[in-house]
């Protein structure tokens, strides 16, 4: 095995703190739910003191496998070796007992207790009668949170607290339980870049304390910079194991099962005049808050421009704004002069508006409807698949059939639930109806996300198509990498507020900065101020070995192009030309 | 990595510390501005503009008191109107706060308001009756007697909700209690023997909804409105074919005596309400407070509220999740045929249908107005209790009011207190919703 060179050098585990560490091992692991077979005689081992990568996409049964080894659910074969000895987890309270520490994707944490609280649930220490002894939990969580500078504060409500602190107690639990092994379930896909910078050191900084991580991803740069060895899971088996120094695009044509270009063929963008204009909106939720405020922005025919922003900074509203769904929107949005805002969501549908929402299952789709039905959802009353008030079965199944072959679902028929297809399927439907009528704006809201690596090059090149031919294109996203893929213009949200709009091609750290709430100039001093700090970016550092270890035949076009971009330090430290190529190699 | 390396990177990513997502603060509305101005304008216009112009006399001291108090006597329309002018102050405050700042009254603001328009209320009622003198110490010790049954359902609701289960059945533990007490006491000669055999009862009517609502995932108001009318027709009917055949040997049950602590129950006022109660008396009050320690204090409580909050949370850290509610469930129905047992032991000395007249959901009220906290659900349901209290006595007195409307008063106190005053109380976040493991 090939030990990244980060983990050399002067900071070498320190072995006068080292705990009891743990070899952990799954043998043969397979877990069905019905007919479906969601881990298939899965073999993993975890040597101790290791970061180990599950690298899969969304589905292909990550989580599913680490719920086994956590005590949730019981494997229909195989078993769990710890310290070569075979161990049965009844419940998550055995998997504790045995030194296995678990961090959900969605934090198992009480929003309405404090983090001692939390900390303490399941593993009490009670003063006599069972009376709660907080004080000796608010001692373990300042000793924690010392070790590793996470500056937690035991009595802070946890609602009150930013998700990345969140996830620092979720971290504490496990540590407070003596957790030997960590399992971090997609624990970046909350986080800013700048949190997830701090995570992936935090788990070095765990790492050279003697604890085990297990990190389950599918986001190839993080995976990279972390992991000493890397397993790659896909359709709920292990398909090999491949080295941190391996390239991104040979990561992912492992994750995926085929070649994948990750890199997007597009042209520079051709904008032609300013079709589309929101000035001063302001969007008041419920609560009397300014959930979008004073926003105003335009997108020119043949550009996209991208949204960008931390979940829940009022990317929802804005989009929902626009397409009529809220009552108390304020300013004015304009679609070749004609005012949208005011409108009923049919008369802005029917101006020419193409709308992918957020949320496929609730708010994309009927899940119980046939997939030719959910392809005319918004015309079912126009010809030709309304006659007065009948419906034509006939036409309906036609334009399904074109539509699932131009898009590309991969369906049997098209007469079956479309909540039966797999996520990149039923987004396809989703953009398929959106784009079948000929539209003056088209907003996508988190195009692909839940989608697997496949799809997602499917789905943008379509983003695309549609900017080329002249469309003025909005696309909201949480995902940095599908931003600074698809974007020709990037609008950072923060609180609601437009924190600035940058060219394609500005660097990460800037649009991470942006994203916290720092000003443009701010962001751009900072990121550059860090770069002449010389930060000790380990990313760059592994890049040597990588080179050497990778390139197989079929991939070499992409690899001069993974030095620069997976790495944090593309030298950026002013906004760059749009294509100076820097943008090279994003696609996680 | 070593420490020193990665400082520089913590340094630089302060701007974020403060994140959070946009949409968090909780709203302030105008509805508590508004409510208490409305009120206000009311009691300026009833209590102070057309205040009767006789004095209220109210007594203090009861016959067996160790020492006598003087009775109060106030002019009823002088101090309507100061009373009325302090409610209106006191709304015009509250609605500058919202005006000026945005910022809601502070906690202490409806709590005085509902003190002083109940006082002035009262000197209203008081003043304008044909007799205008009531005794304070036997309406307050009243109150608390009508409570006793809405605190126990009170704190049964507690019990279910804070783990996860909503407890719409209170109406039927309570009468299952009632119905098995007396029954039970009949039979044995013996109370006690009743009071324990309401609490099995009660227990035994939770098991059903905890059954059906926790292992078979049935909805928890359906399973909770079936129960209540399975066991109203349940007792009913039993009690037609043998209660009825030999009410002697059926339903006469021996009573609980009243306790009478020495010396302490000659206090005034507050004397008897402590110190002169029944054991179920007793009983609420250390139910009230050991509940409350549980749930607050212990390793045990700590557990329940996280399994009603975020039950996956639990369940990941090896909590039965399920187990916990179905205990919980079963503890709160007991709890709740301890205070139906109340009605035919110490209340009224046999059982009749339907004995529990709907206090059942007066206590669900009682408990979201006491924002599922066992003290808040007391206090509250001794406010219910005094409006329930205050309407009979005022009825005897005579007042210029329509009994009717007198009759009104604790559902009226309900709508007001649950929708008005207490302003957004949060139930536990999974109150209501099965978990399912996977």
């Amino acid at each position: 095995m090939l030990q990244p060179p980060y983990a050399s050098g002067p900071s070498l585990p320190d072995t006068s703190r080292l705990v009891r560490v743990l070899k952990l091992e799954l043998k043969g692991i397979t877990k069905r739910f019905g007919s479906l077979v969601a881990n298939d005689h899965i073999d993993v081992v975890v040597e101790p003191g290791q970061i180990h990568c599950l690298l899969g996409e969304n589905g292909a049964g990550k989580s599913t496998l680490m719920n086994v080894l956590y005590g949730l659910y019981e494997p229909t074969e195989g078993e769990i070796l710890i310290d070569d000895k075979p161990v049965t987890f009844r419940g998550p309270g055995d998997a504790m007992a045995a030194g296995i520490g678990m961090v959900h994707q969605h934090f198992m944490l009480v929003p309405v207790f404090t983090v001692a609280e939390n900390v303490a649930l399941g593993a009490e220490t009670t003063k006599t009668g069972g009376f709660l002894d907080l004080e000796d939990t608010r001692r373990k969580i300042r000793e924690i949170s010392d070790r590793y500078g996470f500056d937690v504060d035991p009595d802070a409500l946890i609602e009150d607290l930013p998700v990345g602190v969140q996830q620092r107690v979720e971290i504490i639990k496990a540590l407070v339980r003596d957790a030997k092994v960590l399992i971090l379930d997609e624990p970046t896909a909350v986080l800013t870049p700048q949190d997830t910078d701090e995570l992936l050191d935090i788990m070095r900084q765990l790492k050279s304390h003697g604890t085990s991580i297990v990190f389950i991803s599918h986001k190839l740069r993080e995976v990279k910079a972390v992991s000493d060895t890397i397993t790659v899971i896909r359709r709920g088996k292990v398909v090999g194991s491949a080295d941190p120094g391996a390239s991104t695009t040979e990561l992912a044509s492992m994750m995926v099962g085929r070649a994948v270009s990750l890199t997007l063929d597009k042209a520079p963008a051709n904008p032609q005049e300013t079709t589309f204009e929101v000035k001063d909106l302001t969007v008041i939720a419920p609560s009397g808050q300014h959930v979008v405020d004073g926003i105003s922005f335009g997108i020119a025919r043949g550009e996209i421009l991208a949204i960008a922003g931390v979940q829940g900074n009022g990317q929802t509203e804005l989009t929902e704004a626009i397409l009529g769904l809220h009552e108390r929107a304020h300013g004015s949005i304009t679609l070749d002069g004609e005012e949208l805002l005011g409108r009923s969501v049919k008369d802005v549908l029917n101006a020419g508006v193409g709308f992918v929402p957020e949320d496929r299952s609730l708010d994309g789709l009927i899940g119980t409807f046939s997939i030719a039905e959910n392809l005319i959802l918004d015309r079912y009353d126009q010809a030709p698949f309304a006659k007065g008030i009948s419906m034509s079965p006939a036409k309906v199944l036609e334009n399904a059939k074109t539509r699932i072959e131009e898009f590309d679902v991969r369906t049997p028929s098209g007469m079956l639930a479309a909540g039966t297809l797999s996520g990149g399927n039923q987004q396809k439907v989703v953009m398929a109806r959106e784009l079948s009528r000929p539209l003056r704006l088209f907003i996508a809201s988190q195009p692909t996300r839940g989608v697997d690596v496949g799809s997602i090059e499917f789905l943008h090149k379509r983003i695309v198509a549609e900017r080329d031919h002249g469309t003025p294109v909005m696309i909201v996203s949480t995902e940095l990498d599908e931003v600074i893929e698809l974007a020709d213009r990037i609008a950072v949200l923060y609180k609601g507020r437009l924190v600035g709009i940058v060219p394609a091609g500005t660097g990460r750290d800037v649009l991470g900065l942006m994203m916290a709430g720092v000003s443009l100039d701010e962001a751009q001093a900072d990121a550059a101020g860090k770069h002449s700090a010389q930060r000790p970016a380990p990313t760059t550092a592994e890049n040597p070995a990588g080179n050497t270890a990778e390139n197989p035949a079929g991939t070499p076009a992409a690899n001069p192009a993974t030095t620069p971009a997976t790495s944090q330090a593309p030298a950026a430290p002013s906004v760059q030309e749009p294509g100076s190529g820097a943008v090279g190699d994003h696609h996680e | 990595m070593s420490t020193t390396a990665t400082s520089p990177v913590q340094g630089e990513s302060q701007p974020d510390k403060g994140r959070r997502p946009a949409v968090s603060t909780k709203p302030v509305t105008w509805k508590l501005p508004v409510t208490l101005s409305v009120l206000a304008t009311i009691a300026f216009i009833f209590f102070g503009l057309l205040g009767p112009q006789a004095n209220a006399k109210f007594g203090v001291s009861s016959g067996g008191d160790f020492f006598q108090l003087p009775a109060i006597d106030v002019p009823a329309f002088l101090s309507g109107m100061v009373l009325s002018l302090i409610l209106l102050g006191l709304a015009g405050y509250a609605l500058v706060l919202k005006a000026k700042k945005n910022v809601r009254p502070p906690s202490w603001l409806p709590a005085v308001f509902t003190v002083v328009f109940v006082v002035a209320f009262l000197i209203w009622v008081v003043g304008g009756a044909r007799t205008p003198s009531i005794s304070l110490a036997g309406l307050i010790a009243g109150s608390v007697t009508l409570a006793v049954p809405i605190v126990f359902g009170s704190l049964s609701g507690v019990l279910c909700e804070r783990a996860g289960v909503v407890n719409i059945a209170i109406e039927s533990q309570l009468l299952g209690g009632a119905f098995t007490a007396a029954l039970v006491a009949s039979l044995t000669h013996n109370p006690y023997l009743g009071l324990l055999a309401a609490a099995v009862a009660g227990a035994l009517v939770s098991m059903v909804l905890a059954l059906f609502s926790i292992k078979y995932v049935v909805n928890q108001i359906i399973v909770g409105v079936v129960l209540n009318v399975l066991v109203s027709g349940l007792t009913g009917f039993l009690f037609t074919t043998v209660m009825q055949s030999d009410p002697e040997k059926y339903n006469s049950p021996a009573e609980l005596p009243i306790i009478d602590i020495p010396v302490l129950s000659g206090i005034p006022v507050i004397g008897p309400i402590l110190f002169k109660q029944s054991v179920v008396g007793y009983l609420m009050y250390v139910a009230v407070i050991v509940i409350w320690v549980a749930l607050f204090k212990t390793k045990w409580g700590l557990r329940v509220r996280a399994v009603g909050e975020h039950p996956q949370a639990a369940d990941t850290l090896g909590i039965n999740v399920n187990a916990t509610r179905f205990w919980n469930v079963t503890l709160g129905g007991a709890v709740a045929g301890i205070g139906g047992s109340f009605f035919t032991l110490v209340a009224i000395d046999s059982f009749t249908k339907e004995i529990s007249g709907g206090r059942g959901f007066i206590a669900l009220a009682a408990m979201i107005l006491g924002r599922w906290n066992p003290i808040g659900a007391f206090f509250a349901a001794l406010l219910f209790g005094f409006a329930d209290n205050l309407q009979s006595i005022v009825t005897i007195i005579g007042t210029p009011v329509p009994s009717q409307f007198m009759a009104m008063l604790p559902y009226v106190v309900t709508v007001f207190a649950v929708a008005g005053l207490v302003g957004r109380s949060r139930p536990p976040a999974a109150d209501g919703i099965p978990y399912i493991k996977g």
